[in-house]
């Protein structure tokens, strides 16, 4: 299973990404520039993400908890999602990610 | 004139890992001071998850992370450590007798032989909207928290953000302000419904002004903002605002510990996995905050960590004290510093 992702800077990763893992551990277990400061206690919005318009269906919407902690980054788009929340699976193979700048380390 | 304040050790940080350490020094009988940012002990845990489940704490098949931290405090109350919150360290530096003189924000001085640095991923510090150029603005005009009312006094202002800290000083400072305008990008908030609902009274009665958006762009010159430009559903807009209130809620960042001149690795502290001693003699580092080979970010490991700088810290303070490593099942002399025997 694969997801494609583009930083911040534009370039493209091919990451592997593993049933049950979060597309955050993937990201932050491939060195990208993702902060991911809670962990993936969905507590801190530094996971921040825009979802390909042609996965947002496959991805899901995000829950009340989840919109409420987006309101911490100001840099939110209608496909912004926090990756934490994202649960791989087959069904996502191929799913396309952009980092958000707020995600990005210090 | 400030405080001077003279101590055994003073721990950086109120974590949890920060929090054990001052129970392993107590054993033995080191007196701890600590300095945290946060108005409270519990750190990260406190902070960004004081409801979440924790799993991993060993003898806690699940605890949450103010659980956790209200213990920790129980744990550690018979060696009474002293709390010096909401500060930050400015500076650290290494006396000629090898003690540390250490001065905060808040116009304090300590004089500690040892210094333990428990600050976790930094310290907590407001969240900087992504807006080019905020920087240039920031302390003049741009603001992250509202020390005197004053400065916002007949001004026009804009206040980012839809939690208790954005419907709060939208509230309180609506009286005295020249014009209020509050920023969400959605028509729904994490606030306390009784200020949501006062807030949408004032917008009602046309006292302030309510937008749907977020902040795109700064105009101004020499720190002074004239307008905030938004983007919205309805395109973009401008704002006047010589005032302007981001409340995007805290991150940690390393802060003054990078200019502290102890040996780095990206935006951790290297240690020995001997004694987590730092580059610099005297000074240690525990928890999320150092590195060495294999760590792991684990608050267990940060107590192992703590167990074992204490060790290392009794000797820096009572050189020609001859330590005999006891257990607290069987020794009546810990059990008596614990109160127990």
């Amino acid at each position: 299973m694969k997801i494609q992702v583009t930083d911040q800077a534009g370039d493209v990763h091919e990451l592997e990404g593993l049933e049950g893992w979060r597309a955050m551990e993937v990201i932050r277990d491939w060195g990208l520039n993702i902060k991911a400061e809670c962990g993936g206690a969905l507590s801190c919005a530094t996971c921040h993400v825009y979802v390909d318009k042609d996965w947002m269906d496959a991805v899901g919407a995000p829950s009340d908890e989840e919109e409420d902690m987006l309101d911490s980054v100001g840099d939110v788009r209608s496909n912004s999602r926090l990756s934490c929340q994202i649960l791989m699976s087959d069904a996502l193979d191929g799913l396309k990610l952009t980092l958000a700048p707020s995600a990005a380390k210090d | 004139m400030s405080t001077e304040i003279t101590t055994d050790v003073v721990v950086i940080g109120a974590g949890p890992c920060g929090l054990f350490a001052a129970f392993e020094l107590g054993l033995l009988d080191l007196k701890c001071h600590f300095i945290d940012i946060l108005d409270r002990p519990g750190g990260q845990c406190a902070e960004l998850y004081p409801e979440k489940p924790i799993y991993d704490i060993p003898g806690f098949p699940v605890v949450t992370g103010q659980d956790l931290t209200d213990n920790l405090m129980a744990q550690i109350a018979p060696f009474a450590p002293e709390f010096h919150f909401n500060r930050m360290v400015n500076s650290i530096e290494k006396q000629e007798d090898g003690s540390f003189k250490l001065e905060t924000d808040a116009d304090e001085i300590f004089h500690a032989k040892v210094v333990v640095i428990a600050a976790g991923g930094g310290s907590f510090q407001p969240k900087r909207p992504p807006v080019e150029g905020i920087e240039a603005f920031e302390n003049k005009s741009v603001f992250y928290s509202v020390r005197k009312m004053d400065d916002f006094r007949d001004q026009d202002v804009v206040i980012v953000g839809g939690g208790d800290s954005a419907l709060d000083w939208t509230l309180n400072l609506q009286p005295i302000v020249r014009s209020l305008t509050l920023v969400h990008r959605r028509d729904a908030f994490k606030a306390a419904p009784a200020s949501v609902n006062k807030m949408k009274e004032m917008v009602a009665e046309g006292k302030i002004n309510f937008l749907l958006g977020q902040i795109g762009k700064l105009d101004g010159e020499n720190g002074q903002i004239n307008h905030v430009h938004l983007t919205t559903d309805a395109g973009d807009l401008s704002v006047p605002a010589t005032r302007l209130l981001p409340f995007f809620g805290l991150t940690m960042k390393l802060g003054p510990v990078a200019d502290w001149g102890l040996e780095l690795n990206d935006n951790t502290i290297k240690v020995d996995t001997e004694k987590f001693e730092t580059s610099v003699p005297g000074i240690f580092a525990i928890g999320d905050i150092n590195w060495y080979p294999g760590k792991l970010k684990l608050i267990l490991s940060g107590f192992h960590e703590a167990a074992l700088m204490a060790q290392a810290a009794k000797k820096i303070v009572s050189p020609d004290e001859r330590v005999v490593f006891q257990y607290t099942t069987s020794s009546t002399k810990l059990q008596k510093k614990l109160g127990v025997a």
